[in-house]
Parts: C-alpha cells; structure tokens; sequence
C-alpha cells in the first residue's frame, strides 16, 4: 500500500473508532483522547484524588503494545534516547497543562469538532497558532539535539509498563481506584477498548500520522501527506458522529467542554507549541516511546505527571470552565515553552563541505 | 576516493529536523547534489518525500540502520 493511502486509511480507521468507543461505553466525544486517559490513568493509580475521573484505561496501553510489536515486526524498534530527556519531560508536562485546559488532545479536537463540538473550532485556532510559533523556532534553528543509541531493555520499558497497567485493571486489586461517576465511571469493555488501541497503536506506527505533524507540515514544507491523515481521520469521525446520532452543533451543552473561548484557544495554543517543540502530538509521542524512542517514553512519564498535577491542585479545566490557578498554570506554561524554545535555537550553517564519507556512498554524481 | 558533494548529518534528530535541515541545504546549494545521513525510517521517508517533491532524484543507500540518501537533479 502507498504512503498517501496508507494515512487516509489510518485517518479514517481511527476517526471510526473513535466515535464506535463511545457507542461502546465511553463517555460521548471521549471515544480516544490521549490527554485525558492519561488523566484518567493517574486517577486510577491514586496520583490524584479526583473521584470522577480514575479509570486506567486499556486503551493506552493498546496504543504502546501494538506500536511495538508492529514496529518490532517491521524490524523498527531500536532503543535510544538522550536529546533532552529532562526538557521533554518537561514539555510532555507542560502539553498536558494545555490540554486539559481545553479538555483534549489535538485527537480529542478533531473527535469534537466532527461531533458539532464548535468549541474545539476556537481550540483548533489556538492548535493552529502554536504550530506556527513552533514553525518560527524550528526555522531559527530550534532543536532538543540527536539521540542515541541504547541497549535494547530500554527500549521495553514502556511496553512493560503498559502490561503492568493493563494487569492492574483486569486484576482490580484494592489500591487501585475506579470512579463511580463521572467520565471515568463510562468505559467500554477491557478487551475491546484493548484491541482499539492495539489497532490504533498499530496504525499510527506503520502511517506516522501525528495530529500536530499535519499542519506543522502544512506551513513548514508545504506539505499535505500527515494533514491527509487528519482530514480522514475527521471525515470518518463526522460520517460515523451523524451515523450514530451524537452530532450536535454549536457551543453550549456540549460533552466534557466548556465554552471559555480564550482559554480554550490559549490551552491548545499550549499544546500546539510543545508538539512541535517535542516532534509530535501526544499520541505520536506514545507511539515514538513505543519504537524504543526513551525520550518519547520519558514525555509519557511527563504527561501522567502533568495530569496528575493539574487534578491533584485542582487546576483543571471542567465543564464549569477553568479555575483562576488553572489559567495562571496554562499561562506560565507557555512562558516556560518560550523560554525553551528560545535557549534552544541555534543559528547555524547545517551544511558542510565533506571530502569524506561512509563507506557506500555513491560515487557518481 | 568519491567526489565531493554537500553532506547533511541528521542521524539521532527527531522529525521535522532533517526535513528542515534539507530544505535549508536545497536553497543554500540550489541543483546542487545533496547528501543526507538520517538513521530513522521515519526521517527516510520524510527526506525522500520532500526531495521527490522538490524535484530531485533519490537513491537510498542503507547502512546498518544508517541510511545515506543521495539526492540530485
């Protein structure tokens, strides 16, 4: 299969299942979002006591396992790591600040806005302008720095990880919490919600769809190919949204989502600054972690701890709107994403005059 | 001994990196023959997108994991 159906195919796949999760039990426009399983996944290990949303989601550990077993199969996994891992930590914290000001992932977004959510229209702006003040930093020459590589049980930390928590919610031992109401009281079936995100993990592996690589690539090369992904990733979440009657249009009543447009837009312009700063959305950095990328893996780490900061100090969003500490958190995020970016620029020629190279080079020009 | 040829090492960077490092060698060293060292599949087929795109033959060469992408008009 070419590269461009291959995306399209992805796109439309997820865009599916994510409305068919909610069929199945999951909360409504709350068929895939990475920000808030992995929100919900700190509340069901206790590392915030929010009561309504503690429920470790299978789906995220579908997504680590059948990126990594399809990226083993296709002979991609390899261990490495160290550009920045404290800084990505860092970001993947600071990404999920924003998000949960907004209420999703960049996924979440467009699952919403295919629902009628027009909300996620004002986050999809704010998405939007951070990408492109990401685009600024990576032409001035922003980067976190190449990795290495690694031994390979580094590389199966995250996969172990994501076995660990799916035996935790199959075996349900008391430490463990699960809500009684509230979105993470409204789940699918375990195995189901596991083969989901086996398939999404897979998909997203094999297509390298990334929500924030669409339309950074846009911009930044003129490119279509990633946006391709996201677009059928919408139409299908559309068609499927109409097909099992939970599209509604407009701004209020929506589900899971408030109505402040400034910080909706402010909390994905977050979230779209610290993607490209990090090379990927949330779910990308889930599937990067997956292929043995430790640093993408250590950005998962930042992320749950970022979530469970934000419920622990009640500095999330709700459908009531954003806490004042909340908007002070989102707008110091952004400065520290500023102050990242810009002690990481380097202006400099990336091209050299080379006499000589590896071996196999070619040699005729 | 191989000619000399504008060389771009982008192994260990993450993506758009070596997109954005190629892009910047295509306009420095316009029609000129590029040479760039990535060590991802991910940044392979990124790389190669682009220059397929720019109007540029590509040539793959893999390495160990290494892959040398020689591209020129």
């Amino acid at each position: 299969m070419d590269e461009k159906k291959l995306i399209a195919l992805s796109g439309a796949v997820i865009g599916m299942l994510g409305v068919l999760l909610v069929f199945l039990g999951n909360a409504r426009n709350y068929g895939i979002c990475v920000a808030c399983f992995i929100r919900d996944i700190a509340g069901g290990l206790g590392l915030h006591r929010a009561e309504v949303v503690q429920y470790i989601r299978p789906e995220v550990s579908g997504f680590i396992l059948g990126a990594f077993i399809i990226a083993l199969l296709a002979g991609e996994f390899r261990a490495r790591g160290g550009s920045s891992p404290l800084l990505r930590f860092i970001l993947g914290f600071i990404v999920i600040v924003g998000a949960l000001i907004f209420l999703g992932c960049p996924l979440r977004m467009v699952l919403r806005l295919a629902a009628g959510d027009l909300n996620a229209l004002v986050g999809l702006g704010g998405f939007t302008a951070g990408i492109y003040i990401g685009i600024i930093f990576l032409r001035r020459g922003f980067s976190l720095g190449r990795n290495y590589s690694m031994g390979s049980s580094n590389g199966y930390v995250l996969p172990a990880i994501a076995i660990i928590l799916l035996l935790l919610v199959i075996i349900r031992p008391s430490f463990i919490f699960f809500s009684e109401s509230g979105p993470g009281s409204l789940f699918a079936p375990i195995f189901l919600s596991l083969l989901a995100g086996l398939v999404v993990g897979a998909l997203v592996q094999r297509s390298r769809l990334c929500m924030a690589g669409g339309i950074r690539d846009l911009f930044l090369i003129k490119d279509p190919h990633l946006f391709y992904g996201t677009l059928a990733l919408f139409l299908a979440a559309l068609v499927s949204s109409l097909a099992f009657g939970y599209f509604q249009l407009g701004f209020l009543d929506q589900p899971i989502a408030h109505t402040d447009g400034a910080w909706n837009f402010i909390g994905m312009l977050v979230v779209g600054l610290g993607s490209v700063l990090l090379g990927g959305c949330p779910l990308r950095q889930i599937i990067m972690g997956s292929e043995g990328d430790t640093d993408a893996g250590l950005t998962f780490l930042g992320m749950l701890t970022g979530a469970a900061f934000m419920h622990n100090f009640g500095l999330a969003a709700s459908p009531a709107g954003v806490p004042v500490n909340g908007q002070i958190a989102v707008v110091i995020s952004l400065v520290v994403l500023v102050v990242i970016a810009v002690s990481n620029c380097k202006v400099s020629m990336p091209v050299k005059s080379s006499k000589s190279f590896p071996s196999g080079t070619p040699k005729k020009f | 001994m191989s000619e000399e040829i504008q060389a771009i090492d982008a192994r260990g960077k993450l993506c758009p990196e070596p997109v954005v490092l190629t892009r910047k060698a295509m306009d420095t060293f316009p029609g000129e023959a590029l040479l760039i060292l990535v060590d991802s599949p991910v940044a392979k087929e990124n790389v190669s997108r682009l220059a397929k795109k720019q109007g540029y033959k590509v040539t793959i060469n893999d390495e160990d994991g290494d892959y040398l992408i020689t591209i020129k008009r």
